[in-house]
């Protein structure tokens, strides 16, 4: 029995799930987040606990009402016209939220609706035609409050990241649940349902063992902060660019799942010869790369054809992929994360070696004799088509999240930082009518802290995207300064960190610039304040 | 001619040869009420309400401040001046002007809601309405100020029994003095940042009945205020000066925090859409009640409010002014 036997109030409805959301999504300090949560979890229905999980990790529920008509029967109901409307939305930046403060004040019972049980309708009147959908959406609005209204609209609009990274839902449920944080974040990964899975067997452990699709945490590195003694114990290997994923064959059923947890087995038809060839019980870590003939293309080109919805031929053509295997985590239907890397590595190569197979290589080691001679290697990485080096110890475990000591990445360009861009300004010259000077931040808890401008080095394509993302997203003016929604993630390279009083941050960069478009990664993905100390001890 | 015009130095009368809140020195000012952002320093001559001259005194230093009441009619070079209530804060008020059977009323700032110490707002009929429109977007919809109160005491009670002091964020001249009542009733003892605790003063040496509030000196030792109320303006959110109340709560008071992103980036731990200004509804019902023929829209979402009363049949045009930006009322920047 995992979850504690829970007091179900039979009023613990909509309203606490609304209360819990706004708490979620103001609060500035972790702790209470993970109260409330907590608290929330003993005492709301087990339906709801399900669906908020699975909110909180990405598993929307399907989108069953377009948010135009949303909008349009909020312009009916209000009488507004359209470009007042569109001038709320434009300082509220949130459709959901902007439609909750418009419609007029609730009238008569307020709702007794659970979550599960709104989500379960919507799900209803999905089939039917707009006159009831309206109906159904009105009715709601009408007995619902502002807050209850935001909730709700977000429900439909989907993208609902409130307050919280996936990470904080897995530490509160580990709160109450009093298991570890790395088993939780295992159990409630993969493919489940949450208008079918209840908190029971998504966390216990025996019916947990049925989802074959899971796959285990990532085992994440550190940049690394020094070399570590005894080269002989570790390996190298080069650090790849592309999308870091895991293979999963079991049952005769093939996944293929990316680090951002999401399935994206149909996205790589290359790999459809080892859904036929690989022994059931397998799974792999790796990395998915464009690649012709083992030499890896740019990574843009992969995010380009990964944004496609369908596939061309063309695309396969100019872009095939290949997966660039280096660790294997289940063999013959066993874990074995915790058996030591070399000999983990040692049954990959000879796995490998067997199925021969294009889109299936072996990440290939980098000999070398010390340190010293290492780094004279590491100079080449970009000729390699990498990134850098990777360093690990050859009695590794596969450990869970980002964790220190046996797993180092040794990058060419140790200078960057994934950062979401908040503020931008117009340019000068020829671009003054485009927004070409960004200010960016870093996370610092659940907070965002901005540390540095950067000047685009982008593209004049991607220019003009940012550009367009910013119109459309911005939150306020300050003069020429737009707040925009915290969404697109780049990565930001420098030549220097040194102290600054100066900054809120407490950091200030030499050269900053933006190296590339992080598509791939969302604002969750971004590095920390605390990534900037540590490399301000390191390189400052 | 018209009686009142935008002048690059403010809203100025020729006939009476007078400014109102003006943004740069004159000759004669007549002040609307003493935010920083409408009574500035350096005026040879001022006029105000009653009210409003000792929180001039206080802010812009001595000088010549001529006071009237509400409601009493005085003439300058022959033209008809006279203040009425504006709601917006202590002393606040619109300033109403006639010449030649021609009306004009410039309302500064203000609120139609009661908030039992700014004066009830008084609607005048008039030809000419001067308007801020702070809040004009159809977004902002203030819930009664006795249910706020009613939020307000709650977050407090529930940090307190959580042994954390309640920070509140609140405009020092204005907001600080309307949360007062509000925050006595929960017994607790309520502290104040210098900034709040001076204009507090200036109002008890010039006769107005508050209640009681502590100055937090350096002296004051963190025992006394842990788990208490403390009332700042918002510049002491981002300083070190805030840091010594851990473990603390905040909450911003302020009509922004009506929008969830507003709250997020002030980094708040709680937000209170409490206004002294009028939020859509009430600027609407202000406007409609001074049958105004011509509305001048000024500080905030002017264009966006005029183009509104334009399609209302309602004459307006947005005006560029320096009003605006008081601290409370500006999401800060990094
Ligand atoms: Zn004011
Ligand atoms: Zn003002």
């Amino acid at each position: 029995m995992v979850m504690k036997k829970t007091k179900q109030h039979q009023s613990y409805d909509m309203k606490h799930f609304a209360q819990l959301i706004w708490q979620l999504g103001t609060s500035t300090k972790t702790n209470a987040k993970i109260d409330a949560l907590a608290n929330y979890f003993a005492e709301a229905k087990q339906k709801d606990i399900s669906w908020l999980i699975a909110l909180f990790t990405g598993r929307r529920p399907k989108r069953t009402i377009s948010a135009a008509h949303l909008q349009q029967w909020c312009i009916e109901l209000t009488q507004h016209p359209r470009w007042l409307f569109d001038e709320c939305y434009h300082t509220v930046g949130d459709l959901a939220e902007t439609i909750a403060l418009l419609l007029p004040p609730p009238e008569g019972e307020s709702t007794q609706s659970s979550l599960a049980d709104i989500l379960a309708s919507l799900k209803l009147v999905s089939t039917q035609n707009d006159e009831a959908k309206k109906q159904f959406i009105l009715q709601h609005w009408q007995s619902m409050n502002t807050r209850e209204r935001f909730v709700f609209n977000k429900l439909i609009t989907g993208g609902f990241r409130i307050g919280i990274s996936q990470k904080t839902m897995v530490n509160a449920l580990a709160k109450f649940t009093q298991l570890d944080p790395a088993i939780i974040a295992h159990r409630i990964s993969g493919q489940w349902d949450p208008s079918t899975t209840t908190p029971e067997q998504l966390l216990n452990e025996e019916i947990q063992q049925t989802d074959i699709s899971k796959p285990y945490p990532f085992y994440l590195a550190y940049a690394i902060e020094g070399m570590p003694e005894h080269p002989d114990e570790w390996m190298a290997e080069w650090k790849w660019d592309g999308i870091r994923g895991q293979l999963i064959k079991r049952n005769r059923q093939f996944y293929v799942w990316s680090r951002g947890e999401e399935l994206m087995t149909e996205k790589f038809p290359e790999y459809n010869a080892l859904a036929e060839k690989l022994p059931d019980g397998t799974v792999l870590d790796g990395e998915i790369i464009p690649s012709i003939e083992q030499t890896p293309l740019s990574f843009n080109l992969l995010q380009t054809r990964i944004g496609r919805k369908n596939l061309t031929k063309k695309q396969l053509q100019e872009v095939p992929v290949t997966f660039f295997a280096f660790d294997l985590l289940e063999w013959q239907g066993q874990d074995i994360r915790t058996t030591p890397l070399a000999e983990r590595r040692r049954i990959l190569s000879s796995l490998i070696h067997s199925l021969n197979e294009p889109a299936l290589i072996l990440s290939k080691e980098v000999p070398f004799q010390s340190w010293q001679q290492l780094e004279q290697v590491r100079m080449h990485s970009r000729d390699n088509g990498a990134e850098g080096l990777m360093i690990k110890r050859l009695s590794s475990t596969y450990q869970t999240g980002r964790k220190k000591g046996d797993w180092w990445k040794w990058k060419i360009d140790p200078l960057v930082i994934d950062a979401v861009m908040i503020y931008a300004q117009k340019g000068h010259g020829r671009r003054s009518n485009l927004y070409t000077d960004y200010t960016f931040a870093v996370r610092s808890d659940d907070q965002l802290i901005t540390f540095t401008k950067a000047y685009s080095g982008l593209t004049d394509q991607e220019i003009a995207q940012v550009d367009a993302f910013v119109k459309k997203n911005s939150l306020e003016k300050f003069g020429p300064v737009r707040t925009v929604k915290p969404e697109l993630v780049f990565e930001i390279a420098f030549e220097g960190i040194a102290e600054s009083k100066r900054h809120k941050s407490g950091v200030a960069l030499r050269f900053p610039r933006i190296n590339r478009w992080r598509k791939d990664k969302t604002v969750d993905d971004i590095n920390t304040l605390e990534d900037l100390k540590k490399m301000l001890e390191q390189f400052g | 001619m018209s009686l009142l015009k935008f002048h690059t130095s403010g809203i100025y009368c020729e006939q009476g040869n007078f400014f109102i809140d003006p943004w740069v020195p004159v000759d004669y000012a007549l002040i609307t009420h003493a935010h920083s952002d409408h009574a500035r320093a350096g005026s040879k001559k001022y006029l105000c309400h009653t009210y409003t001259k000792p929180l001039l005194q206080y802010r812009l230093g001595e000088g010549i401040y001529e006071t009237t009441e509400w409601n009493q009619p005085l003439y300058i070079n022959g033209v008809k001046v006279s203040f009425h209530p504006a709601g917006h804060i202590i002393g606040s008020s619109q300033i109403r002007v006639e010449y030649k059977g021609e009306v004009w009323v410039v309302s500064g700032d203000y609120k139609i809601e009661n908030d039992g110490i700014s004066g009830a707002f008084e609607p005048i009929t008039c030809h000419h309405f001067i308007t801020e429109s702070t809040f004009g977007l159809p977004i902002y919809n203030w819930l009664p100020q006795q249910k706020i109160f009613e939020e307000i005491q709650q977050w407090v009670m529930q940090n307190h029994s959580r042994q954390q002091t309640s920070v509140l964020i609140a405009y020092s001249l204005g907001k600080a003095q309307r949360l007062l009542p509000c925050l006595q009733q929960t017994g607790l003892p309520i502290y104040a940042h210098g900034a709040v605790y001076n204009i507090h003063q200036t109002l008890i040496n010039s006769g107005h009945t508050l209640p009681m509030i502590f100055p937090i000196t350096k002296e004051t030792s963190p025992k006394e205020f842990a788990g208490n109320i403390i009332i700042a303006p918002s510049s002491a959110l981002d300083s070190p000066w805030i840091r010594k109340f851990t473990p603390y709560s905040v909450g911003i008071c302020s009509g922004w925090m009506q929008v969830r992103g507003h709250q997020r980036r002030r980094n708040a731990d709680a937000g209170f859409a409490l206004s002294d200004h009028c939020d859509w509804k009430g600027l609407l019902q202000a406007i409609n009640a001074t049958r105004a023929e011509q509305v001048y829209v000024t500080h905030g979402f002017q264009s966006v409010f005029s183009r509104y009363l334009n399609e209302q049949n309602i004459q307006a045009s947005e005006v560029i002014t320096n009003y605006g930006n008081e601290e409370d009322e500006t999401a800060s920047i990094v």
